[in-house]
């Protein structure tokens, strides 16, 4: 695999993102952000720092999660339907640099997008500290402008990479609204796949407590990853604790990003 | 070595959801393509030329066979870098300019910024599209993506260049280009691959074609030696004819049109020679305006190849008939 062709590739998904109106929503959504926390500012008393930051951290979540399988699922599908991809594989690249590329762009893309939403967040969270500190300080569970805060983006940021393999996995065989349903369901059932694992305490048959820890094990195992309750109410969370989901992600993202390419590498562009 | 060679080709798509079946679209398809060639790739729609090229291409696997390119096997990385290619009504990104798209495939060959400016530069103004150079593609009309097209697939400045019909969506002066581009690629010893529906594109560039109907090859060979286009008369354009002289060619004529003031159209069989005719009409006075060979038309040839191959399929003797 060459580097500099998959870097092509992925830079080239980047300005086809920025382009494609991305900017606008990460916009829109940091003014909607800082118009939501005034107002919730003015109406709460002392609980405002805490609901602000979950309700910036559950924002990030969404405007990603939208990001992640509107323009993941719309990577590949788009180059096949339109056919752009004829030019494209006879250049001198493999159907692998290609899939790879595709996938580090749109990381590129959410990365910059959460950096983004990240520094709108601090900033209306330094701006409402600023403002209301000296009365509600003694309140909040943890500071403001708190750098813990970044361990629950960072989560965000790999729950968002692994949704994002799993729109490109089904994308590289299924039209985009069937792909688009598939993720959504994957992205919610990766929040109560724990329930799976202990099945046999809820139901008597084997077989059905197999089939459920089989699934334990093959669907995405989302919420560990997601530990804004934990930031924001100033619950310690060990570094091995995000270094052994961080290390889950990679893994499971390596797989579904391999199958994609394994699937794609035999496809037909009729 | 040849540039191009495809060994028993063959290529099966399935029809159906439910309960699938094999379509053959191409048919064991042989073809040797020499270096520095330009060889004409003719057939009707759905002959089975874009899923030929779309082999060479491997943007789709054969049933069964093999293809080379420049010796190498198809899809081969290395190939790709000795290639170009042009889809049929190709399609590029809306949000990218011109130059913005010929420098992400230049990207692709590894070029550096230098020499990208510099390719970039001298096909935009090639294709004649440089005053539009940052003008977003989806601005562009069907012509001027033709034109894009055609400069993205000589970014590398390819040994051997596929065409998928390179005319299509030109306005005349746009296919004259094309044909001279065409030209001067084969004067740099550039193997040129184009397909295409019109015959007089083919004989006006081929050293080479080979016809394809019903995803099988019908014909191969230089134009002028195919049988299928062998000449079957003479068209002769003639000013000043005297009335004797007329009546003497309109018996021999299968066709007399008169064009204008003392001028006439005359079709004519193909013996006498020209030699004898010309002879005749200079000693009656007459001017020769032109003299032409009249051939079997392509279309001329599809159709008669068609209605044969489905005489073939109906009577149940055909090859055809076990394949489909």
């Amino acid at each position: 695999m060459t580097t500099g062709v998959v870097r092509a590739i992925a830079v080239s998904v980047f300005r086809e993102s920025v382009r494609d109106k991305v900017l606008y929503n990460l916009v829109f959504f940091a003014v909607l952000l800082i118009a939501v926390s005034y107002l919730l500012s003015q109406l709460t008393a002392g609980q405002d720092m805490k609901v602000i930051k979950d309700l910036g951290l559950a924002a990030m979540s969404l405007f990603g999660l939208f990001i992640a399988v509107f323009i993941g699922i719309g990577l590949v599908s788009k180059e096949v339907e339109k056919r752009s991809i004829y030019s494209l594989l006879a250049k001198p690249i493999g159907r692998q640099e290609f899939v790879v590329g595709k996938y580090l762009g749109l990381l590129l893309t959410l990365f910059v997008n959460l950096a983004i939403m990240a520094i709108a967040y601090y900033a209306v969270l330094g701006a409402v500290a600023w403002v209301d500190g000296a009365w509600f300080r003694p309140h909040w569970e943890a500071p403001a402008v708190d750098p813990m805060l970044l361990k629950a983006i960072a989560m965000i940021f790999l729950q968002l990479a692994i949704v994002v393999a799993i729109a490109l996995f089904f994308s590289t065989f299924s039209s985009p609204m069937l792909a688009a349903a598939l993720t959504f369901g994957l992205y919610v059932v990766g929040h109560f796949n724990a329930d799976l694992k202990n099945f046999e305490t809820v139901v008597d048959s084997k077989p059905v407590a197999y089939v459920a820890r089989v699934l334990y094990y093959l669907l995405p195992n989302l919420a560990p990853l997601d530990v804004k309750s934990e930031v924001v109410h100033a619950v310690p969370v060990p570094a091995t604790y995000l270094l052994l989901n961080t290390a889950y992600a990679v893994v499971y993202i390596s797989v579904l990003v391999s199958a994609a390419t394994f699937i794609f590498a035999r496809r037909d562009f009729k | 070595m040849y540039a191009i060679r495809t060994e028993a080709l063959t290529k099966d798509f399935s029809i159906g959801f439910w309960r699938p079946r094999a379509y053959r679209a191409l048919h064991g398809l042989n073809l040797e393509v020499n270096p520095g060639e330009t060889f004409g790739f003719l057939g009707p729609n759905g002959a089975g030329k874009t899923t030929t090229l779309k082999l060479l291409m491997q943007l789709i696997y054969p049933t069964s066979g093999h293809a080379e390119i420049l010796d190498r096997p198809v899809g081969d990385v290395s190939v790709k870098r000795r290639i170009g290619y042009l889809p049929e009504s190709p399609y590029f990104y809306d949000y990218l300019t011109a130059e913005e798209l010929l420098d992400y495939y230049a990207t692709l060959f590894g070029y550096d910024s230098v020499e990208r400016r510099r390719r970039v530069s001298a096909l935009l103004d090639q294709v004649g599209i440089a005053g539009e150079r940052r003008l977003p593609l989806r601005k562009f009309s069907k012509g001027m993506i033709q034109r894009v097209g055609i400069a993205q697939a000589l970014i590398n400045d390819p040994e051997v260049v596929f065409f998928d019909e390179p005319m299509s969506g030109l306005d005349p002066l746009g296919r004259r280009e094309v044909r001279n581009l065409i030209l001067s690629l084969r004067d740099r010893g550039c193997t040129v691959f184009f397909s295409s529906h019109v015959l007089s594109d083919a004989e006006a560039l081929c050293n080479r074609v080979a016809v394809l109907a019903h995803g099988k090859l019908v014909a191969s060979g230089r134009i002028s030696d195919l049988q299928a286009f062998d000449i079957r008369g003479w068209e002769l354009i003639v000013s000043g004819l005297t009335p004797e002289s007329l009546e003497r060619h309109r018996a021999r004529a299968q066709r007399v049109t008169l064009l204008g003031e003392q001028r006439y159209s005359l079709e004519l069989p193909l013996a006498p020679g020209p030699e004898q005719l010309l002879r005749d009409l200079t000693g009656s006075g007459a001017q020769v305006v032109s003299l032409n060979p009249i051939r079997e038309t392509l279309e001329d040839f599809f159709v008669k190849t068609i209605a044969e191959q489905a005489s073939e399929r109906w009577s149940g003797t055909g090859e055809s008939r076990k394949q489909s």
